[in-house]
């Protein structure tokens, strides 16, 4: 278990001082400003039935897409190719442990991300003079509501990145495998979920299947206060199987 | 009656990759305290047989045991036991030499104060203490990376240390620091190492492992493997006189010494000089200053001559060759062909 802890720390340390994990912050933050600043404008524009946090929250495509294979790919793959995972096997450490620290490290810094995007309603609602409009952009529930839909995602997210990472040597492979994955696991499953009826009976059961995996009907809920624990149960297992696959993977290719 | 536990026991093993096999059958031992050397051309199986010892592998029959435990069925009380080096010492660039001495203690079960005394004793102990200890792993030379990679092998203080080519890509100065360093460990560990440089496995190991084509074609102390490939005692003998007239100036010892012509080893400027070897029985009693006596006296005009010592090369040498011969009348005895990669390698 100290191993395990020791392993954590040490993954964070590397995190820390990888070029690429900043590379990857920067333009996730440009990204969610950027979106952040988009569902103000979309406020201003015209009145909204949603708050500007709830607009922001629907862009989280796109942050996930491109921090989460950059901050992942190198995690297996790059001490595959450097040979360090042979030497970490041959100390009493396990491949789940390794495979273990190696998501919680990676799921700290997806969070920490997240975590420093409230400073885009805190700034704004700071410059605001209307306290009516600051409540309406610090409105909490949605801001709880946002981020443990994030949260609970990147359980999955970043436990795909981590499988991916473990398939190859390649960086590269294990980045654009997880782009892959965690792109058509929100967008392909949501849009399977809004396929048209024809299949009687089948296509409801299918309809009910692919809602239960939909991202963006999670969203919906939990941004509008509703938090399921459906889609928590869903993003944990899910998880769990991906992080215990990768862990056969390390075992069966080191 | 208590049984002697072998430091390292390798039964039986074999390990095929894709069909193709690496090793075969493979067995030895080494006994506690021991300092092996594990030697083999390239693909002869060395690295394939050191990770299955060190638990990275598994075998596809056969068991590794490491101080009588089963290497493939208990990896986690087999991880404490052993300090493993692999070959091209994989190292992370980026973290400072003490950083990743201390990193890979702590994963060894190292703590407080043990962990900081252990790390600042193998720095010591690899010359690295005062010339790199804060330097970035990326920017140290491939002698400092390799003793980095022996400081970490040797930091838990394991009952067993396996090297894979520690001394490869070393110059003549660090190669002899790396000796002396397995020389410091002797008799705290139990070392098995790879290598290509035999002169070097010769002053370091008390016994040698030579492996080709996944068969060990050798094993012994140095002093038993020249028995074994050079049954006779050879003179090297550099005179200025024919081979018909060599063979009548030594009548007298009659029959026991074989006579054949050598190219001249060093092309010295006396390169028409012709160069002989003369072979004897190991039992006999011939001398080299009775040798010397006798050409003297038929006015053969002598510039060297000297008892030849077979040197690891030499043992190497005859005992892949040995093993190649074996294999091509295998073949033919299976086949009726020799397949074409069965050509022997030729030592000059």
């Amino acid at each position: 278990m100290r191993n395990f802890f020791h392993l954590i720390q040490f993954e964070i340390r590397a995190l820390l001082i990888s070029p690429a994990t900043y590379v990857a912050a920067t333009l996730s933050m440009l990204m969610m400003g950027f979106f952040y600043f988009l569902s103000l404008v979309t406020m201003a524009e015209a009145p909204q039935d949603e708050l500007p946090s709830a607009i922001f929250f629907r862009f989280f495509l796109f942050p996930v897409v491109l921090f989460v294979p950059m901050l992942t790919m190198r995690s297996i793959a790059g001490e595959r190719r450097q040979g360090t995972l042979a030497t970490l096997m041959t100390t009493p450490v396990n491949a789940a442990t390794v495979v273990l620290s190696k998501f919680i490290a990676a799921y700290l810094f997806y969070l920490g991300l997240w975590i420093i995007a409230i400073a885009y309603p805190l700034i704004t609602a700071a410059v605001l003079p209307s306290t009516e409009f600051q409540r309406l952009i610090l409105d909490l529930g949605t801001l709880i509501g946002g981020y443990s839909f994030i949260a609970c995602t990147g359980l999955l997210f970043v436990a795909i990145g981590i499988f991916t990472s473990s398939l190859t040597r390649s960086q590269l492979v294990a980045g654009m495998l997880s782009f892959s994955i965690i792109f058509l696991l929100i967008v392909g499953v949501t849009s399977l979920s809004y396929l048209g009826t024809g299949f009687g009976e089948l296509n409801t059961t299918l309809q009910n299947t692919f809602h239960y995996l939909a991202a963006f009907d999670h969203y919906s809920d939990a941004v509008h206060g509703l938090l399921d624990t459906r889609p928590l149960v869903y993003y944990i297992s899910a998880a769990a199987l991906v992080l215990g696959l990768a862990t056969l993977v390390v075992e069966s290719k080191t | 009656m208590t049984q002697l536990v072998h430091s390292i026991e390798a039964r039986n093993l074999t390990k095929s990759y894709s069909e193709v096999p690496a090793i075969t059958d493979l067995s030895f031992t080494v006994a506690p305290g021991e300092v092996v050397g594990f030697l083999g051309p390239n693909g002869a199986g060395k690295s394939t047989t050191l990770r299955i010892l060190s638990g990275l592998l598994r075998a596809n029959k056969g068991e590794a045991y490491i101080q009588g435990i089963s290497v493939a069925r208990y990896p986690e009380r087999i991880k404490p036991l052993i300090g493993y080096m692999p070959e091209n010492n994989p190292l992370p660039d980026d973290l400072r030499v003490i950083e990743y001495l201390k990193h890979r203690a702590h994963l060894k079960g190292l703590r407080g104060k043990k962990c900081r005394d252990r790390v600042e004793s193998v720095l010591e102990q690899c010359d690295l203490a005062r010339t790199v200890r804060r330097k970035l792993i990326g920017a140290l030379s491939k002698g400092f990376r390799q003793r980095v990679g022996i400081a970490d092998a040797i930091l838990a203080e394991p009952a067993v240390t396996i090297l894979d080519e520690p001394t490869i890509g070393l110059d003549p100065h660090q190669i002899i620091q790396i000796r002396k360093l397995i020389e410091r460990l002797r008799g705290r560990s139990t070392i098995i190492l790879s290598s290509h440089i035999l002169a070097e496995v010769e002053v370091s190991c008390d016994r040698v492992i030579i492996i080709n084509q996944g068969h060990i074609v050798a094993s012994g102390t140095p002093h038993e493997l020249r028995t074994e490939f050079f049954p006779k005692r050879e003179f090297m003998l550099q005179a200025q006189v024919s081979s018909t007239a060599l063979r009548q100036a030594l009548q007298p010892f009659g029959d026991s010494i074989t006579i054949s012509e050598r190219s001249n080893p060093l092309r010295t400027i006396e390169e028409h000089w012709p160069y002989y070897q003369l072979s004897l029985p190991k039992q006999s009693s011939i001398q080299s200053d009775q040798l010397l006596q006798t050409l003297t006296q038929n006015n053969i005009s002598i510039r060297e001559i000297h008892l030849h010592q077979p040197t690891l090369e030499d043992i190497f040498f005859a005992a892949t060759k040995r093993s190649w011969e074996l294999e091509i009348k295998s073949n033919q005895a299976t086949n009726g062909t020799a397949p074409k990669e069965t050509t022997p390698p030729d030592p000059s």
